[in-house]
């Protein structure tokens, strides 16, 4: 059952000191006398994408009043590598730079105006290399090497994810429907930039505030780079202003800690500007697909195949693991008996690219929904009717091969998509365009996995506080980049241990503090730290009644309840306030830890072998899309009207919250299909700021229809699943549809810019106000 | 360079360069609560009122305060003491990661002292100077259209005279 938004919800705790500007971000803290430290990236300044370093010449910089020190790799302790799973990012490049934005020195200065100052007296020599930027080329056999002397060249990864025999029952397939479709880099384009201070400690520990989605592992990173012991060092991770999977993996930190380590004990900001962050950030990876997909006569699937190239740019990152779920979801949230999708991921000298929710979905899904469009249109059946009949329900395998034991509502979304009045009005709105104007309906079905996927154990360690001053305290493991899981986990625990929302605070990840609990990502935040949360805090409240009984006079638990701020004796009516109970109990003693592993797929198919962690989920959201667009014949651009996400995300705890996610996505989704136009020349980002990198402002969407269909996912918290990332996947084929419906041509490579769609609409030159 | 001017109420009299860019020099003074997300002039975080108008203050010089009256969104209200449309936002779902919020309500407030009960489409075109990546707007707009319908309910004692606005034609009065 679809159930409406509009319902006011408790406001998110941390929502009215973020609106009147009292949070204070990683992008405030300027300790007092505190050094700046800004990196040296020569090849976006010379246009150089792939070169080797001949010399750095810092003495025109060192004799700028305020600069301290200039560094280079030879000065990186450690093993100046940096990266996720595979190390192969230098904190700063000694011999070769492999993008625009390697940074080949470190300045270090007294302000920002000296550090400026600074950076623009560097010079380096760096003589051009053949550079490859396109996937396919990079894998030719003559191809320029982005890593010399790699085993595998510049083939980070290849892969297969196959079930049943594709190829034979494609060609006896009544029906086959093909086509390639690209989706570009995408930029994150959060508000802060990456940011954070440091600060090394007269103990040896490393002392770090920073704009991060995972500040544990940042811990191991920053370490191997630099040589340190993790333990050493502590990471804090404050409310993230933005992160949508740029801030997962070392931004600032390598470098930070470096000029720390280089600071005689002076506390080090760095803060990169917007040009920096656009140049040297992490990206979603530009992926091409080459896909068939085959159907009998009445529109059952039977067949699906694909092959896609991953663009990863010169570093792995989380190339490999972006791609996975890439393949995994290549084929779409459908039953099809015979599927074969191949990926590779590959190195280029184009820029970085990373996690961005919607990791390596958001590119898959114009193309599985394109092709079924097509076949729809090539059956003569309607697409709904035929997305409802193959849409996967629980119990079933899904294209990977897992047998989806876990909640799945993707019927039901189609189901209330066409009930919708939206849906059921779109011939009379379609024929009403005004003159000059197209009008077109799109839908679009689309799914995101949760978690970290089998291999790659999700796991997060809960920890609760009775305070002295009898409320609760909630030590975050998982850092909030602003999707308000922390808000969610103060609800949970004020659930949980029966107390009025304002007892319970929440502290945000600190390494020394917290536990650690994985990354803010992969839509597993609330589930897993909430599961874990949940467990922490009956613990306490069964810990809470057993050393109650005492003060309390009684002989056995029986009766005892936790109320609001006491525990009472039901009987007697008799209570001890928790903060009397508080001066009974040790410190240990009022702290309760509890961990929770998200379960795996059980009885994993025999196929994915090259993705020894992370394969497969068995968890997912689901989602049915709609949108409606208006096309100016004259000029191509495109207005979206009327945006409509049904998102199956299991039992909503917070409906405000549950909606930011689906608007907020769909408005990352329709910049990524229609505005978000990433320019790159051989490598050097043209569009380097947000007067040419242009992403949604508030007259570029419209005011997008969440609605939830609620089914309880039974190892959730309170029935749950995350539903981040899926909001993001549904917009592009939507758009796509829609772009089909009102101008009769197929595009399949994003963004439907306006030059694309009136290059398409003189193609066809079809009559305007056509009717369906 | 001597330099006076008001913030929040607040006279402000230091030595300062002139060509000090306002949103450099109001994060010295603390005025935290105003962000920078781009620096030119694109993203609306660094979004102030000058004398009620609303400014980027990443594309304003030090010089430019003079004897001027400077508010940021502290000056509107305070978590304790929050404005309508502070609260509103809050109530309302308007805030996610919170960065862009600030500006956000900054040029909220200029829109209703200009048009205090503006339709879905004029907050969309007042905003559309701010940037927001988390929200999609559809809250940003709820907040604004509760607060003009709360701050309509009130009482008019309050001064609702804004001083002329140099931008308010892009803006879209109705």
């Amino acid at each position: 059952m679809a159930n409406p938004s509009g319902i006011l919800s408790p406001p998110r705790h941390d929502a009215l000191s973020k609106a009147v500007g009292a949070e204070r971000f990683a992008a405030d803290l300027a300790p007092e006398g505190c050094l700046h430290a800004g990196a040296f990236r020569p090849g976006a300044l010379l246009g150089i994408a792939h070169g080797r370093v001949r010399g750095v010449d810092a003495a025109a910089a060192l004799a700028v009043p305020g600069v301290l020190r200039v560094l280079t790799a030879a000065d990186v302790p450690g093993t100046n590598l940096q990266g996720i799973i595979h190390k192969d990012q230098p904190v700063l490049c000694g011999e070769v730079i492999r993008h625009a934005g390697d940074p080949v020195a470190l300045v270090l200065a007294t302000s920002a105006e000296a550090l400026r100052a600074g950076l623009a007296a560097l010079r380096a020599d760096i003589e051009p290399l053949p550079g490859v930027f396109d996937p396919e080329a990079a894998l030719k056999k003559d191809a320029p090497l982005v890593h010399q002397g790699r085993k595998g060249g510049n083939l980070l990864l290849g892969a297969v994810i196959e079930k049943g025999d594709a190829r034979t029952a494609l060609r006896s397939a009544p029906r086959v429907v093909r086509g390639e479709f690209s989706t570009p880099v995408q930029e994150h384009a959060f508000l802060e930039t990456q940011c954070g201070v440091a600060q090394l400690l007269p103990d040896g520990t490393l002392d770090m505030t920073v704009s991060t989605q995972a500040p544990f592992r940042d811990r191991f990173e920053i370490g191997q780079a630099l040589g340190l012991d993790p333990l050493r060092i502590r990471v804090r991770a404050p409310h993230l202003g933005g992160g949508f999977g740029g801030k997962d993996g070392a931004t600032v930190q390598c470098l930070l800690g470096l000029a720390a380590l280089n600071a005689s004990g002076r506390p080090v900001r760095m803060a990169w500007d917007r040009e920096e962050s656009i140049l040297a950030g992490y990206k979603r990876h530009a992926v091409r697909l080459r896909c068939a997909l085959g159907a009998d006569a009445d529109g059952t699937l039977l067949a699906f195949t694909c092959r896609a190239f991953y663009d990863t740019g010169p570093y792995a990152h989380l190339g490999g693991e972006v791609m996975e779920l890439g393949l995994e979801h290549a084929a779409g949230p459908y039953r099809i008996p015979h599927t074969r999708i191949e990926g590779r991921c590959v190195y280029t000298n184009n820029p970085i690219a990373g996690a961005f929710r919607g990791f390596g979905v958001a590119q898959v899904s114009p193309a599985f929904e394109g092709l079924l469009d097509e076949l729809a249109e090539q059956l003569g059946l309607d697409p709904l009717e035929l997305r409802r009949r193959n849409a996967l329900t629980r119990g079933d395998v899904n294209c990977a091969g897992v047998r989806l034991d876990s909640s799945v509502h993707l019927v039901e979304c189609l189901d209330t998509l066409a009930a919708h009045p939206l849906w059921l009005g779109r011939e009379a709105w379609q024929a009403e365009a005004p003159a000059c104007t197209r009008r077109g309906v799109g839908l679009a079905a689309v799914f995101n996995g949760m978690g970290y996927g089998r291999g790659l154990p999700d796991m997060a360690i809960a920890k609760v506080e009775l305070t002295e001053a009898g409320d609760f305290l909630v030590y975050s493991g998982v850092a909030d980049m602003g999707q308000g899981n922390s808000s969610a986990f103060a609800l949970l625990a004020a659930q949980e241990l029966n107390q009025p929302p304002g007892a319970v605070r929440l502290l945000q990840p600190d390494t020394a503090l917290c536990h650690p609990s994985g990354s803010s990502s992969a839509g597993r935040t609330t589930y897993t730290f909430g599961n874990a949360l949940l467990k922490a805090c009956a613990a306490m409240r069964d810990k809470l009644l057993a050393r109650a009984a005492m003060p309390l006079l009684r002989d056995t638990l029986e009766g005892l309840e936790l109320v609001a701020g006491a525990v009472r004796h039901a009987a007697t009516g008799k209570t001890l306030p928790l903060a009397v109970l508080a001066r009974y109990l040790s410190r240990d003693d009022r702290i309760c830890v509890a961990d929770f592993l998200m379960p795996v797929a059980q009885d994993p198919p025999d196929t994915g072998r090259a993705f020894p962690i992370g394969f497969p989920h068995l968890f997912f959201a689901y989602a049915a899309h709609l949108a409606r667009i208006e096309v100016d014949e004259l000029t191509g651009r495109v207005r979206v009207c009327d945006y409509l996400a049904i998102t199956d995300g299991g039992r909503v705890l917070d409906r405000s919250c549950f909606d930011q996610q689906a608007q907020g996505g769909v408005a990352q989704g329709i910049g990524f299909a229609l505005i978000e136009d990433f320019q790159l020349r051989q490598g050097l980002i043209r569009s380097r700021d947000l007067s040419t990198y242009l992403i949604p402002t508030a007259l570029d969407v419209p005011d997008t229809l969440s609605l939830a269909v609620e089914g309880d996912e039974d190892t959730g918290p309170r029935g749950l699943k995350g539903v981040g990332e899926v909001g993001l996947n549904g917009p592009a084929p939507a758009m796509a549809a829609a772009l089909h419906r009102a101008t009769g041509v197929r595009l399949r490579h994003l963004p439907f810019t306006p030059e694309r769609v009136l290059a398409a609409l003189k193609q066809r030159k079809t009559p305007s106000r056509r009717r369906a | 360079m001597m330099l006076s001017f008001t913030l929040n109420g607040q006279g402000v009299r230091l030595d300062t360069a002139l060509d000090k860019r306002v949103v450099d020099l109001l994060r010295e003074l603390q005025a935290l609560d105003v962000k920078e997300g781009c620096g030119t002039g694109e993203c609306g975080a660094c979004s102030v009122l000058l004398d009620g108008v609303h400014r980027l203050s990443c594309l304003m010089l030090a010089a430019q305060l003079q004897g001027r009256e400077l508010t940021t969104a502290a000056g509107l209200g305070s978590a304790s003491a929050p404005h309508p449309i502070q609260r509103a936002f809050a109530e309302h779902g308007a805030v996610q990661c919170g960065f862009c919020s600030p500006g956000m309500t900054i040029a909220a407030s200029a829109l209703l002292a200009q048009n205090p009960d503006p339709t879905r489409d004029e907050v969309r075109r007042a905003l559309s100077g701010n940037l927001c990546r988390c929200t999609g707007y559809v809250k940003i707009v709820d907040a604004v259209r509760a607060a003009a319908k709360e701050l309509g309910d009130a009482p008019s004692d309050a001064p609702s005279a804004a001083p002329d606005d140099e931008t308010a034609g892009a803006r879209g009065k109705p």
